[in-house]
């Protein structure tokens, strides 16, 4: 296949080229390349983005399927333009061994739309007590370790961890929060939450958690990657830990470098999300962080849930926003035309970055490399309407929102897997 | 003339409407008192009384003001109905709105609840504390019982001492009164203070005697055993030394302030029996002031849903 004229994302810049693609690599990439009769993508006025890769979703799947499964969420991934994904433990049962880690990969094959990576969990059944099989999960095709959605509170543990997983090639992702400050709390703590009188989390219950990560990373040399970054204290702490040379990488989220918590003064649960959005100081300095290179990639968190887990009171509702099918939009609304970063900085947030941090394949548009490409138009817009995702989950906070950014081709390995 | 199906908080509650509520309410306090308990301006209207925590004041208080103004009431106490099966506050809803009710007055631990639910139902929806949020019908009854004391709000000095982050009564008070022109003061330790209530316009103090230097009106507010056990502060003992009131720092207040409290009273906590007891304390008066207002706001709602409904 040819895909003709587009705007090649590249690390260093835009260019136009034509690209070649055969037995799922990229053969080649010139000015022009002479048809053979093969297949031709049209991308003239598109770009051509490296296929993104989230490195940070939940597919829901074995458990939980009337909130999400692996087919749902992937036919979300490839219209959202990504081309891998990569999904988090926290299934029933729990994904700690090689058996659960062999069923997602298999039954993402047998989907075939997106590439899925699952990560495997720290300790069995996320329970902070002992640590879960990790080279045989590693053997079965796990790519990271992470308790998401809980800290591995005991700090032996964790250090333990991080320090035999480091043997398979294995990172720790880690979620940040001390549960026994988080008491109960909901929405940041601030004047929203004392506006709207819900139970406040205070930044110090993320923050605590990622100095202690950055501790053990130092301590070990090992190296340590912080998920979901919302507060701009942990920004600061990431980027004073990077400076002293300690292998530390994070990531973020489109929620917390676009809003701020005064949306959550509505009561709307669509909101509510773990760690919570914060407020403008911190906005500005997850901008920053992206702006700096203190924060590597952006993922989605994707949290897709059912309706009725979320139409109940603030406090009783779930953590979590459906964001895979809106992350590239809000990049390209918030971050590229705001002038915070350019076309290729965003490739390397959404694509480059993750594919180095686990030992990915893609990541850039480079010769040998996976044809894994997604072409979007970058200037056209389009309203956020939940009940048009492919996503089960509808739980999004931003339905009415306009953003940037239509993709019109998701290629993986050479094939389309979306087509506008 | 009220401009809302629900009356959920003071948050979006303009200076007019406040205004309206309480000269009615005055005027049906008044009527009250003269021994007169027998209305019609809720003649064959329904209303709920949901309940998911307990009280007896706040549930009795609305239960009287429907039914002087010739309401049906019916209460229900969440423990005893079908949400001690697992109903969603949603479903809980709409069965009532099937039931044709008219008003729904709810009490709920969690703050917003009665935003979902008035989203939900037809019914005139009336919040009646919702978590840490607001309890609008005490703020007003409260504003009442001041603005009959001294013939007006602007330009009064409130004090507040006690549990104000965990209290819906201090955020309602502070909301309404900020919007009718008085000055809001605040004392108590830094852990039962909520985040940022300085940036809606209360002044937070550091001493006793400064809150309540010429203050107008003392409120004290309830100081839970469980703050305590949560680890806000070391002691009920050590509370009422440092942040109680008694006889002697009320002195600090004006000499015709008045005390008010919401209840229940901790005796000795969070005020002093001398001060609760206290020629000043307008607490029964309060009581009164309740039931007026509840009554004026079902009246007004009511008028707005025979204009709109």
């Amino acid at each position: 296949m040819i895909v003709r004229n587009g705007n090649v994302v590249f690390r260093t810049g835009v260019e136009k080229k034509d690209v070649l693609l055969k037995d799922g690599k990229i053969i080649k990439i010139a000015d022009y390349i002479e048809s053979d009769g093969e297949r031709e993508i049209d991308a003239s006025g598109l770009h051509v983005f490296p296929g993104l890769i989230d490195m940070h979703v939940h597919l829901r799947e074995p458990g939980f399927e009337r909130k999400e499964n692996i087919e749902s969420g992937a036919r979300a991934a490839v219209k959202g333009g990504f081309t891998q994904i990569c999904c988090m433990p926290n299934t029933n049962p729990v994904a700690d061994n090689k058996v659960v880690i062999s069923y997602i990969v298999n039954r993402a094959k047998e989907v075939g739309l997106c590439k899925v990576r699952p990560i495997g969990a720290i300790t069995k059944g996320e329970k902070g007590e002992e640590l879960a099989g990790i080279g045989g999960m590693k053997k079965a095709g796990a790519v990271a370790i992470s308790d998401d959605g809980v800290t591995v509170k005991d700090t032996r543990l964790m250090y333990n961890a991080m320090q035999y997983a480091k043997g398979f090639g294995l990172k720790c992702l880690c979620h940040c929060e001390d549960k026994s400050l988080v008491d109960g709390g909901v929405v940041n703590e601030g004047l929203s939450a004392t506006i709207a009188g819900l139970k406040g989390i205070s930044r110090a219950s993320e923050d605590i958690v990622i100095a202690r990560e950055i501790a053990l990373a130092e301590s070990l040399d090992c190296p340590v990657h912080i998920c979901h970054v919302s507060t701009h204290s942990g920004v600061r702490l990431i980027r004073d830990a990077k400076r002293a040379g300690i292998k530390v990488t994070a990531e973020t989220c489109p929620h917390y470098y676009s809003v701020t918590d005064e949306i959550v003064r509505t009561y709307d649960t669509n909101t509510k999300v773990n760690p919570p959005i914060r407020e403008e100081i911190d906005k500005q300095a997850i901008l920053a962080g992206l702006k700096d290179g203190t924060l590597d990639c952006i993922v989605t968190d994707h949290a897709p849930h059912h309706e009725d887990d979320k139409n109940v009171e603030y406090n009783l509702a779930a953590f979590g926003i459906s964001g895979i099918e809106t992350s590239l939009g809000f990049a390209l609304k918030y971050l590229y035309e705001a002038g915070v970063l350019t076309l290729s900085e965003i490739a390397e947030k959404m694509s480059y970055n993750p594919a180095q941090i686990l030992g990915l394949d893609g990541g850039e548009i480079a010769e040998g490399k996976a044809a894994d490409l997604t072409i979007v138009n970058v200037d056209e817009s389009f309203v956020v309407d939940s009940s048009k995702f492919e996503s089960k989950g509808k739980n999004t906070p931003f339905n009415g929102y306009e953003l940037r950014g239509v993709v019109k081709y998701t290629l993986v390995d050479g094939d389309v897997k979306y087509q506008a | 003339m009220l401009k809302r199906k629900d009356m959920l908080g003071l948050i979006d509650t303009s200076a007019e409407e406040i205004d309206e509520i309480l000269t009615l309410a005055a005027a049906m306090k008044a009527k009250l008192r003269a021994g007169e308990k027998k209305f019609d301006d809720l003649a064959g209207k329904t209303c709920t009384v949901l309940f998911y925590e307990n009280s007896t004041r706040t549930r009795t208080s609305f239960e009287q003001a429907a039914k002087y103004l010739g309401a049906t009431t019916v209460n229900i106490a969440a423990a005893t109905s079908s949400v001690a099966k697992g109903e969603t506050l949603v479903d809980t809803g709409k069965t009532l709105d099937a039931q044709r009710n008219d008003f729904i007055v709810m009490r709920h631990p969690m703050g917003g609840a009665p935003y979902l639910l008035a989203k939900t139902v037809k019914a005139s929806v009336l919040n009646a504390g919702d978590g840490m949020n607001e309890h609008p019908s005490q703020a007003l009854l409260d504003m009442l019982t001041m603005r009959e004391e001294f013939g007006t709000l602007r330009g009064l000095k409130v004090a507040i001492l006690g549990d104000i982050k965990h209290s819906r009564v201090a955020k309602s008070n502070l909301f309404g009164l900020k919007k009718m022109g008085a000055e809001v003061t605040m004392f108590a330790p830094e852990t039962l203070i909520p985040k940022d209530v300085d940036k809606l316009g209360a002044k937070l103090c550091v001493s006793r005697e400064e809150a309540l230097d010429g203050a107008d009106v003392v409120m004290g507010l309830r100081i839970q055993l469980e703050r305590q056990q949560a680890g806000n502060f070391p002691s009920l003992g050590e509370y009422a030394a440092f942040y109680g009131v008694d006889e002697k720092t009320l002195g600090y207040a004006k000499p015709n302030a008045i005390v008010l409290h919401p209840g229940p009273v901790n005796r000795g906590v969070e005020l002093t029996s001398g001060v609760i007891d206290h020629e000043r304390s307008r607490i029964e008066e309060q009581v009164l002031s309740g039931v007026a207002v509840r009554m004026a706001l079902m009246k007004l709602l009511n008028e707005y849903r025979e204009r709109n409904c």
